[in-house]
């Protein structure tokens, strides 16, 4: 066991991704089966994380939301992680006045306060899990456009790179190639810590009732009615939020590790 | 130093255009346009109507020239009317609400300085402890734990079972009875949550970063010098390492704006805090268009402040910057 914390990580997001496929088969009831009988039961045998105000069993409703949740977060960061090398592999291959006309531009949205830009393009769009998505992915590219340029800028003066330029190599193929697949390591932390915000935010929006609309289950909303019911029913608050630690804990001590051993210059520092 | 503060002010000014181009082109992804949203069935509203409606707001000229109209009336601090009811101008509504958005994050910013530099200090210090074990835990937690689901459960233990904090808005029914002291302890009770949990994620971020900063000052050359001149450990420290650990905290904290501000939309919706952040949230719902434009150029012209005030400071604290070197 070398990297305990990485493996925990691993474990981590594994277990949550088998939950979330294999939830139509291993929930314990249908998660939008109202029933009037069983409104704000607390956890039991029968109900291991309580019922929600229409009776609806939070378990069930918590392994149908991983499935959203996870949805979001693995669509919205391949979104982002398009532009990001896109806009990254141009500027970082052309240099010059692309290169800072695409750094100035990705500093622009980096300042902005994403989370307002997000609520009003939701304000203009219908909030639905789709349109989520998309503005997550659009809103979340700028890391990994600035990663994907450093990148390249250091590696096109590599030796190898040269010689294929000098082969002449056409520009598409020597990005293809050459100089992404030498990239693909820290595109990939950047891409699994990346899901953990993308989580982060979807619960957001959804707690705010801007992002999975009802009858849909995701954990933002479950939440949403525990804070409806935080006198009386702690169950419906506490369960869909631990979901969330968990997960979001997972992919972050995932990505980190990740870095760590793909980085052996980082080793020592952490 | 003012040579600078010029440079910098110049150097907002793309970046206000920036701003203004994304949130024009928001307007305009949308489909349908403001006049028709939800008159579409209304029988009282005719073709005509809508016309003159689009010829009032000027959405039938071509659309640079809408832009630049718009841009004409930002810059005279004109967002328009509010859609609401009331339909007072946007910037009336938003800077009755800024006071309290603006203090939350002041707090949080001074709470997460307060308490992560001696986090990041003593963790680094003694590195590989208990203390830095433990903290590491906390800030993976911290980094993880979304802040309304904190924010949940710190309601639920300190409002409804200990009953000693209240868990919504920010005065209690009976503020205007009461003295002046007494007025600023409600207040404080109120705001105690809130802040604490805007502060979190950042709480983290920064005790992490302070780590690693120290420890890399440690290594360094001048550190070593001060050693074998035979300096006491907590001079070199306290005194020479710590000062120069501070200084990448300080662009940090200029990054750390966004997020504040953003976070404050939820933030204030759990809290019922009577802010900018639950403002924009009720104009999103309401589909209040200038409402929601206006406190995003707002929100986002507040972050470009930050960062420069953060930009400042470093100047101010890091001579090398200041007199202009490399």
């Amino acid at each position: 066991m070398k990297r305990p914390l990485m493996l925990a990580g691993g474990a981590i997001v594994g277990t949550v991704a088998i939950l979330a496929v294999l939830a139509p088969w291993i929930s314990p009831f249908d998660p939008n089966h109202i029933n009037v009988k069983w409104i704000l039961l607390p956890p039991s045998i029968e109900h291991w994380c309580g019922t929600d105000t229409l009776g609806r069993d939070v378990l069930s409703r918590m392994l149908y939301g991983a499935r959203v949740s996870l949805a979001v977060g693995f669509v919205a960061v391949g979104i982002a992680i398009a532009i990001g090398v896109m806009l990254g592999a141009m500027a970082g291959y052309a240099g010059g006045r692309t290169d800072a006309l695409i750094m100035r531009a990705t500093d622009m949205v980096l300042c902005f306060p994403t989370f307002f830009l997000i609520l009003a393009v939701i304000a203009f769009l219908e909030p639905s899990i789709w349109n989520i998505m998309i503005v997550i992915g659009l809103t979340s590219w700028m890391g990994v456009a600035r990663l994907v340029r450093a990148e390249l800028l250091s590696l096109r003066k590599r030796e190898f790179v040269m010689a294929a330029e000098s082969l002449g190599v056409s520009a598409m193929r020597l990005v293809w190639r050459y100089l992404l697949p030498n990239a693909m390591g820290p595109i990939l932390v950047s891409a699994v810590l990346g899901i953990a915000g993308a989580v982060l935010i979807e619960s957001g929006l959804s707690f705010l009732g801007l992002g999975v609309q009802p009858p849909d289950a995701s954990w933002g909303n479950i939440l949403t009615e525990g804070k409806d019911n935080i006198q009386i029913a702690w169950w419906l608050s506490f369960y869909p939020g631990l979901a969330i630690l968990i997960t979001v804990l997972g992919y972050n001590l995932l990505g980190e590790g990740l870095r760590d051993a793909l980085d052996p210059r980082l080793r020592n520092q952490h | 130093m003012r040579r600078y503060l010029l440079k910098r002010l110049a150097g907002m000014i793309p970046l206000l255009f920036g701003i203004t181009i994304i949130s024009f082109g928001i307007m305009h992804v949308a489909p349908g346009e403001p006049v028709v949203i939800g008159q579409e069935f209304n029988p009282k509203v005719s073709a005509e109507d809508i016309n003159r409606l689009r010829i009032y707001y000027g959405l039938d000229k071509p659309l640079y020239e809408q832009y630049w109209n718009w841009l004409q009336r930002l810059s005279v601090l004109d967002f328009g009317e509010s859609f609401a009811a009331d339909h007072r101008p946007v910037l009336d509504k938003v800077l009755e609400r800024l006071p309290i958005t603006i203090w939350i994050n002041v707090l949080a910013m001074a709470f997460i300085f307060a308490i992560a530099i001696p986090i990041g200090v003593l963790s680094a210090v003694k590195r590989d402890s208990w203390f830095d074990r433990g903290m590491t835990v906390f800030v993976f937690i911290g980094f993880a734990i979304p802040s309304f689901w904190l924010g949940l459960l710190l309601m639920m233990a300190f409002g409804v079972q200990l009953s000693w904090l209240p868990i919504s808005g920010i005065h209690d029914y009976d503020w205007k009875q009461m003295g002046f002291w007494q007025q600023q302890w409600d207040l404080a009770q109120h705001l105690l949550l809130p802040v604490f949990v805007s502060a979190i994620g950042g709480l983290a971020g920064m005790s992490r970063f302070m780590r690693s900063g120290m420890l890399e000052v440690i290594r360094s050359d001048y550190i070593t010098t001060a050693r074998a001149m035979g300096l006491p450990e907590s001079t070199i420290r306290y005194r020479h390492a710590l000062k120069n650990a501070m200084l990448p905290i300080i662009t940090l904290l200029g990054l750390s704006v966004p997020g504040l501000i953003g976070g404050s939309v939820i933030v204030e919706q759990l809290f019922s805090i009577p802010g900018m952040g639950l403002l924009f949230y009720g104009a999103v719902l309401a589909r209040d268009y200038p409402l929601v434009m206006g406190i995003t150029v707002i929100g986002a012209v507040l972050t470009l402040l930050g960062n420069l005030l953060a930009d400042v400071a470093y100047a101010w604290a890091d001579p090398r910057i200041r007199h202009g070197g490399k």
